[in-house]
């Protein structure tokens, strides 16, 4: 392939330096540019994980106050959801990969995109004033529930609208994805040669359309009351503050297939390039992230078996939570299959997507006691939850997200990082990790409620171990993230296609050029087809 | 779908499919409130029925009977731009704000009505009433409240419209004002800028669109008027 074309690193527009990236509407620059600010939240979402954690050493009162401590988990939860885990994989490596992967030259509606990355920055800095000023940070967790959330005195309202300015972004992004990938498609693109990673994205969008919007509604009202003083959930004037759960989980129990689905799709597409071979069961794969995306919509309650609701409800919705365990079955099961036998090269994105498969399995089954009435009254509220949300979003969106990094890194940027440091950062992280989040489900499951300031005695060495892996951990982050920037400085250059992978964003150069094909493509197989080991 | 230029390209059915995905989460948006709405008329049957026979059902359908009016007028507009009548589509564009405008003076007027006689949330003559009327008011000030900043951004969306369409559009670059690398391509530059056609397609989209979006703030209105209005 010749590279005669600038890449799209090179300045094109008229503009320079950095207003030529950040009025660019080049999806590739859009998606650096998310991909840069998803990055710094995340580091600072890690960080006062590990001042929370600090905390939890000893108990009692020190360090600081149990109010700072009640602010700290909220904001922590705020921005790792909020501006890290949801638009994560979509709008930084969906912005940059899609297009490449459909053989498309940008999105749909290219300057939709870029204004949903300037309201992601505005929400970002709106939730970043709401820690700074008024009475002080929000304390009511990331859920803001009623009617705690109507009475306190802290920064509610502008928090709350920081995440209704977020919600915008994701329903744009999701809207110019559905568009792009049903009007963009290159000759020959059918749907099912369509990568794994774009259905899956394909199924995220249409959640980000479907659900976000309740979530907005539902903040509008958490707004409205606070100033307006409706008392629509105040039970003090006939309002009902289970109504306000039912809608906020309507959309947030949806939401965690937003966070998980892209990465069950980078996973899809890492395994086949690091086994040389097709996948397994490809239209399966495809079609149970649709069903996830569907049967994820009706089984918000199970976040509210304690609340109060009727036993038949209680019922059906465990019963749905159970379906929903299916799809994701069938997906970890084909990966499995797929690696069945595979001359398997484990490369750094290849290491992470095994390390997804083996958290996410935990996550996963762990979940099922959460979806079981009678195991869930004893452990909701608890450090089991809280290790078993980690599992599932950090051991698994986390680690799709930095398998996505390690993957497409060299797509983005033409350099290759050190792998070396790579796998020792993976090293300390898996430790890390485990050592972090199970001793969490342990102390859960003997009774440790979550969200407390001190606990008593018989909970210390839990807690210091718990602690103690959140160093390694955090360690292991930094150190995977200092790579990435030694690698922008020093990294080696990469031929188009260093992983030898068969999907369509590998058949240009790397860096892509700005118009991403010298011509456009025409696609005439599946996305994963080898022969011999190599590219079909 | 592979048309040789980076820069984007007339794609009606695209734009038409962003747009109608837009409307649904407008839609779902309601919905939450609608749900709320469901709730609670079941709960409290009978204090709904009462707080209902309060609000002024003339103004209401008054309200209604220009809102479909103005939706009429808005196809007109899209139906003379296609034809190119471009004076009629702008003419027919600003009756429609100005259907927009009187509704909202319409709304003003109620809602001034109903606070001068302290129907208000959290207000003192509330307060000594039923829950299910609190509710009823509450809810009533939510949702028209909200329709009404919907019908704001219509009429704001509509004006960018009229903008649009106003300006002449026929543009061919003087050769000698583009940038000096430019000047090469002098001769596309202009061709790109004087395809009439290609623009009147952006424009008649463009307008499309819009008309959807204020014929969805009509609908969420036909729905909202028999919920506080006339059911009982």
């Amino acid at each position: 392939m010749t590279t005669t074309e600038p890449s799209y690193l090179e300045n094109q527009s008229h503009r320079k330096g950095l207003a030529s990236w950040i009025f660019s509407t080049d999806h590739k620059r859009i998606g650096v540019l998310y991909l840069i600010s998803i990055l710094i939240f995340f580091s600072v979402g890690v960080l006062i994980g590990v001042v929370m954690r600090l905390k939890m050493l000893w108990p009692g009162t020190h360090l600081y106050s149990a109010a700072a401590y009640n602010a700290f988990f909220t904001v922590h939860g705020v921005i790792q959801i909020f501006l890290f885990i949801i638009p994560g994989i979509p709008a930084a490596f969906g912005n940059f990969i899609l297009p490449l992967q459909i053989g498309a030259k940008d999105v749909a509606f290219p300057r939709l995109n870029l204004l949903s990355w300037w309201v992601y920055v505005i929400g970002a800095l709106l939730a970043l004033t709401a820690l700074f000023s008024g009475n002080g940070p929000p304390d009511t967790g990331w859920s803001f529930y009623v009617p705690y959330s109507l009475r306190t005195n802290t920064n509610v309202t502008l928090a709350v609208f920081a995440a209704f300015i977020l919600g915008f972004s994701s329903i744009l992004t999701g809207l110019n994805f559905i568009t792009t990938i049903h009007r963009m498609r290159c000759p020959g693109m059918s749907w099912f040669r369509m990568p794994l990673f774009t259905w899956s994205l394909y199924a995220t969008a249409w959640i980000q359309i479907l659900a976000t919007p309740i979530l907005a509604v539902t903040l509008i009202m958490v707004m409205a009351e606070r100033i307006l003083n409706l008392g629509l959930f105040d039970p003090g004037r006939g309002g009902d503050p289970l109504l306000y759960q039912h809608l906020f989980w309507i959309y947030s129990h949806p939401a965690v297939y937003i966070m998980i689905l892209p990465a069950m799709g980078v996973v899809s597409d890492v395994i086949p390039a690091f086994c040389r071979k097709n996948i397994y069961g490809y239209k399966a794969i495809a079609f149970s992230s649709l069903a996830i995306a569907f049967v994820g919509y009706l089984v918000w309650a199970h976040h509210m078996f304690t609340s109060g609701m009727s036993n038949t409800a209680r019922m059906v919705f465990s019963l749905l939570t159970f379906l929903v365990a299916i799809p994701s079955g069938v997906k970890v099961f084909n990966w499995i299959a797929t690696m069945y036998k595979a001359s398997i090269k484990i490369e750094p994105p290849m290491l992470f997507a095994m390390t997804f498969l083996f958290l996410f399995a935990i996550g996963g089954l762990t979940g099922l006691l959460n979806g079981a009435l009678a195991t869930d009254i004893n452990v909701h509220e608890t450090y089991y939850v809280v290790g078993h949300f980690h599992y599932t979003m950090f051991g698994g969106t986390g680690m799709g997200f930095f398998a996505a990094l390690l993957y497409w890194f060299p797509k983005m940027t033409g350099k290759m990082y050190n792998k070396r440091t790579i796998v020792v950062a993976w090293a300390h992280i898996f430790v890390g990790f485990n050592l972090l989040y199970f001793t969490m489900m342990i102390m859960g499951w003997l009774g440790m409620p979550r969200r407390y300031y001190s606990y008593p005695p018989q909970y210390h060495t839990y807690h210091v171990v718990a602690t103690v892996g959140s160093w390694i951990l955090a360690t292991g982050v930094f150190m995977f993230l200092g790579a990435f920037l030694v690698a922008l400085k020093k990294g080696t250059k990469v031929a188009a296609n260093p992983w030898d992978a068969t999907t369509l964003e590998w058949k240009t150069a790397s860096p892509p050029p700005t118009e991403n094909f010298q011509t456009i493509p025409t696609v005439t197989g599946g996305p994963y087809e080898f022969k011999d080991g190599h590219p079909a | 779908m592979s048309t040789p230029t980076h820069e984007y390209h007339p794609d009606s059915t695209g734009s038409k499919i962003g747009m109608w995905l837009f409307l649904f989460t407008e839609l779902l948006l309601f919905g939450g409130m609608f749900l709320l709405y469901a709730v609670y008329r079941v709960k409290n049957p009978a204090d709904f029925h009462y707080a209902s026979l309060n609000l002024d059902t003339k103004t209401g359908a008054i309200n209604t009977a220009i809102l479909l009016t103005s939706s009429l007028t808005m196809v007109l507009s899209i139906g003379m731009l296609e034809r190119r009548h471009r004076k009629a589509s702008l003419w027919f564009l600003i009756i429609t704000i100005g259907f927009g405008v009187w509704f909202l003076v319409n709304k003003y007027l109620e809602w001034s009505h109903k606070i001068h006689h302290g129907i208000y949330p959290g207000s003192e003559e509330l307060t000594g009433r039923t829950a299910g009327e609190n509710l009823f008011y509450s809810l009533y000030f939510l949702m028209t409240g909200l329709h009404g900043i919907h019908v704001v951004a219509g009429m704001v969306v509509l004006g960018v419209m009229v903008w649009m369409i106003g300006k002449p559009h026929h543009r061919v670059l003087p050769v000698t004002t583009l940038p000096v690398d430019a000047q090469a391509h002098a001769v596309s530059v202009t061709v790109e800028y004087s395809e009439d056609a290609k623009l009147d397609q952006q424009k008649l989209i463009r307008l499309e669109n819009a008309g959807l979006y204020w014929h969805l703030v009509d609908v969420i209105w036909i729905f909202l008027f028999p919920l506080f209005y006339l059911i009982s």
